[in-house]
Order: structure tokens, then sequence, then C-alpha cells
């Protein structure tokens, strides 16, 4: 407290207070400072978010009408539709998720709940960590030799299910580690409370650890698909094609169809000269970005019906 | 005669070394020469104890004694901790429960001794199922109705929770979830319950309810409590054992049973210095 200022309590001139300095406006202007920096750094996120969606609503709103989601692409811009691609989207993200939800929850359970920590499961901690920073095209390699070419047989080559099998390995590692993430924020003592009763550990999972961590496993699974869904490289890789003009049958069959996804329409639709198809591309854009919007408030909402029935 | 039991080898002869030991024929759960090691390190050695039917028995000492270690090898449940590792035999009505045989059979124990933790953990259901979850996968046959009600009332809690059955168990107070946890674990209808200092989370009144609880389930129970409130220990104990922690070469800590005698032998006339001192506060 500098001698300049009134003071607050009768008896500050004693020792002890001299031996501090408050320096509070200085303090207070420092908080104000931190503030600011960081809604700035805030800001500039949602600018540049803002700056896009706006770009693209400019150049895709007058392309989007009902003919335009039902339609299929066409060498004519102003005839050309999604519908192909968003219903390939569709799909290809049911069965991905179909593919990757029992596989990634599965293993996270393994590894947060019934395996010992041996040089095994290190290997295995490891391989996921790295994998899950693996770039996509290199998925997309490995599912045109593995799915695409190898299991032919079962899957047709570039079909529907190469594809949901290729994206499925893609997300595979994020599903696991937010599986296991979600496994961790269960308190242990509620595993030992069910223990203690006389529960295998399979009944402790299945009564009390899995139903808690199911919203944190449902939201990262749904992020991951959102990550799916935006997927390019790995689908031109495996062989998506750009022009479909059928849908494929609701059935076994049709998971051998072949299948194009709106990223790589968009690309399509970008690369080529006329400024129509670019203004289909914007179009296709808000599609897409519709479909993720959708994702993710379902994600919001199952976790907070979860959340709720506790 | 006064016994050091850190100077008494490891091996050897197996001889209780604490003041007041006398092997019991009421008792339900006996531990013998039992040491636990977390990994290599030593945590609690050589206890020989015996839990005598139908009597609260209280472990007291200080932090790190070794004590919640101890209880917890009553029911196995440090099988659930990487490198936990037991020697000696803990006797369950004559049977070691250390014995391979009980490896797949762990369960069927747990049931038998339950437990009760210094935390209340209801499980995220509601109070019915919270009881009868424990039943259910025990494969019980009777009358489940019944069942929960016959427990909610033996941890004095029915006539609080009788209107709200479908409601959360998280949805009750503090002392209530640990009554429900009491009830939860007298549901599966156990010969012996260890408590984990169950009340030390708790306020005076609703520690008070479950001091008042204890000396009803003792009738039907074989009650084991560990605890850092001495004048818990004194009002509801019959038998206390205290507990004490020395360090190691290693520069670990190492706990060791030092006396073990009925209460009012261990709060009035003990016959070690130690613990005398920590009984009288003067330590730990």
């Amino acid at each position: 407290m500098t001698s300049k200022e009134p003071k607050l309590f009768a008896n500050e001139s004693s020792e002890s207070d001299s031996l501090f300095k408050a320096s509070l406006p200085f303090r207070y202007n420092l908080d104000k400072v931190f503030a600011i920096v960081t809604w700035a750094a805030t800001l500039s996120g949602l600018i540049v978010l803002g700056i896009l969606l706006i770009d693209i609503l400019i150049d895709g709103f007058s392309r989007l009408d009902w003919s335009f989601i039902t339609s299929y692409p066409s060498r004519r811009a102003a005839s050309a539709g999604i519908l192909s691609p968003l219903v390939g989207s569709i799909w290809i993200l049911v069965v991905t998720a179909l593919i990757a939800f029992p596989l990634g929850v599965g293993a996270g359970i393994y590894l947060e709940e019934y395996s010992n920590d041996n040089w095994f499961t290190r290997l295995v901690e490891i391989n996921i960590a790295n994998l899950a920073a693996v770039p996509s095209i290199i998925y997309g390699l490995l599912g045109l030799q593995v799915f695409v070419r190898w299991f032919q047989p079962i899957t047709n080559g570039r079909s529907i299910l190469s594809g949901a099998l290729t994206l499925a390995l893609l997300i595979l590692p994020i599903i696991i580690i937010g599986t296991r993430e979600a496994l961790r924020t269960v308190p242990s003592s509620l595993r030992q409370a069910g223990f203690a009763l006389g529960a295998t550990r399979w009944q402790v999972i299945r009564e009390h650890v899995f139903p808690l961590a199911l919203p944190g496993i449902l939201t990262g699974t749904i992020l991951a698909l959102s990550r799916a869904i935006g997927e390019t490289a790995p689908l031109i890789v495996i062989g998506a094609l750009t022009f479909i003009t059928f849908l494929p049958s609701i059935s076994p069959q049709g998971l051998q169809s072949p299948f194009t996804v709106l990223p790589i329409q968009i690309y399509d639709w970008v690369s080529r000269p006329q400024v129509e198809f670019h203004n289909n591309a914007a179009s296709g854009i808000i599609v897409l970005m519709l479909l993720l919007l959708v994702m993710n408030a379902t994600a919001i909402f199952l976790r907070n019906k979860f959340q709720k029935s506790r | 005669m006064k016994q050091d039991p850190i100077n008494q080898p490891l091996s050897g002869q197996i001889k209780p070394p604490y003041s007041g030991y006398t092997s019991s024929k009421e008792a339900i759960l006996q531990a013998e020469k039992v040491s636990v090691f977390y990994g290599s390190y030593l945590a609690v050695r050589d206890v020989f104890l015996d839990i005598e039917t139908n009597k609260i028995t209280a472990f007291i000492g200080p932090s790190g004694c070794g004590k919640s270690t101890l209880l917890r090898c009553f029911n196995r449940l440090n099988d659930l901790i990487l490198g936990a590792r037991v020697e000696g035999s803990i006797k369950f009505q004559g049977e070691n429960l250390y014995d391979k045989k009980f490896d797949r059979k762990i369960e069927e124990v747990r049931r038998r001794i339950g437990m009760v933790f210094q935390k209340p953990t209801p499980f995220s259901k509601s109070i019915y199922e919270n009881i009868a979850f424990g039943a259910k996968i025990n494969g019980y046959q009777g009358d489940m109705d019944e069942l929960v009600e016959r427990s909610l009332r033996q941890a004095a809690l029915w006539d609080e929770v009788k209107d709200k059955l479908k409601q959360s168990g998280l949805s009750l107070s503090g002392g209530q979830q640990q009554r429900l946890c009491i009830a939860r674990a007298i549901a599966v209808q156990p010969d012996v319950i260890l408590m984990d200092e169950p009340c030390s989370a708790l306020d005076p009144i609703s520690t008070l309810r479950i001091e008042d609880l204890l000396h009803e389930l003792k009738e039907q129970y074989t009650i084991v409590i560990v605890t850092h409130n001495m004048q818990q220990a004194s009002r509801v104990s019959d038998m206390t054992a205290f507990f004490n922690v020395e360090p190691t070469d290693k520069g670990g800590r190492m706990g060791y049973l030092v006396e073990y005698d009925r209460t009012e032998v261990i709060f009035q006339s003990p016959k070690e210095e130690s613990t005398r001192e920590y009984v009288s506060g003067r330590f730990g």
C-alpha cells in the first residue's frame, strides 16, 4: 500500500503492513489485458469461420433447392444435383459406424478394464496413439490393397463396404482412445463397490462402468464419425467414383455397389473450370455442413439424455 | 515381557509378535503371519489376528500403518491392485482364502464377506436397484421386494426412503448414502462386514446413527471397522487392534500389529507403551 492512497483501515500504519505492497491497480490492469487477449484469440477463430460461412452461403445459396438435393450429378451444371453423393455419404457413415463402434469400444474396454500392464498392452497402446496420427491417405492405400483387392470376393472391389472398412480403420484409434478416456472418468471406487458385492468383472462393467461412460463414448464416436464423413483422400485412393446416377439398393447387395460421397463430389465440381459448377460445390458444402451439424447435435442430445437418466 | 516386532526374524518359528494374542475357537477370520507386498515393497508385516464371531473389531493406528490394506485382504480386494501380494494365510471359517481353490470362487467369498467403503459409493441406479444388484448377480432366488425392504429396515433407512425407492441412490444425503451402502452389503446376507472408515466423510449426527446401527448389526454379523476416530473405536468396538508404522531400510514405511485386546484393555491399560501414547492422543 503506497502512502499516497487513503487508508482503508484504522491500524494501517502498523509495521507488518509496510511489508506488503498491494499494487492493486496494476494487477487489475494485467487482469484486464489477459481477458482481452484471450477474448481476441477466441474471436479470431470465430471471424475466420464466419467469413467462410458467409462466402459459402453467398455462392451456394442460390443453387440450394429441393431439386438440387433430389437430382443426380449431371454434365450440365444447372441440372446437376447431389442425391447420390448424399446417399453415399449416409451409407458410408452408417456402415462405418456399425463396424467401428463395436470394435473400438470393445478394444477400449479390453485395454482399460481387462488388460494387465505388460509389454504387449504397452506396445498396443503406443501403436494406437501413433495410428491416430497416420495420414489418411496411408489408410486409403491400405484399404486399396486389403479391402479392394484381397477381399474382392466379399467387398466386390471399389464398393461401399470397402470404403466403410477403410474409414472404420481410420477412426478406430480415435474411438479406442475416446472410449478409454470415458471409462477412466468412472471412479474406481464404484468398481470396487461392485467387486465387493461379489460381481465379476463383466457384471461390474455392464451394470456400473459402461452406463456411466456411455455419454462420453457416444460423443467421442460421433466426433470420430464427423471426421470420417469429411474424409476425401482415402476414398479417392480406393476408387470412389464421381459420377454415380443410381442409388445402392437397401440390402446386403447395396454394400457391394460403387459409390461416391459428398467431399469427393465437391472436389470434382471445384476442379472444373465453369463458375456454375463452383456454385454447385458451394451448395454441396452447405449440405455437408448441415449433415455435420445434425451429427453434432445428435451427439449433444445423446449426451444430455444419458446424463439426465442417471 | 515386551517384544519388538521389528527385530523378529521374518522366517523361522511362527510366534505372535504382539501382546495379548490368544488363538480363539470363536474366531471367524484368522490371520496367520500375514504380510502384504506391493511389488517388492513390504506394506504390512507378520500379522497374527483372530476376528471373533458377532463382535465388532476396530483397527486403529496412524496413517500408513496398513490397517486398510489388511482389511482388504479379508475379502481379497487387494487382488485387484497390480503387483499386490499376500503371504501367510487368512482363514475364513477354517478355510484359507488365499488357497488356490478360491482363485475361481472369489466372488462367492466376497458375497459372504461384505464391505463398506470410506466414501459412500451408491451405484447410479435407483435405491431399489442399489440393493437388488448384489442379490441379482449372486443368483438370489427369494422375493426381491421383501429382501429390499428387510435390508433397508436393518440399515435403519426404510422409513426415510420407502416412498422413493425409484429415485436415484445419488439423490440421498451423505449419511443416507452410507446407510444405503450398508443395506446393500447386508442384502447379500454376508457373515462378515468389513468397514473402511465408514464415517470419515460424514457429519457427527450421521456418524452417531451409523454407530447405533453397528450395535444392532453385530447381533447378526461380525464387523471389522477401520477408524481414525479413537472415540468411535472406544464407543462401538468390543475388540481393538492397534497398528503402528516403522520406517524401513529402503526408505519405505511398514505397518505391523502392536497390540490386540479387548477394547477397554487397549484404552485403559494397554501393555505397550506406543499403544498408550497413541490412545491418549500423544502421537498419530
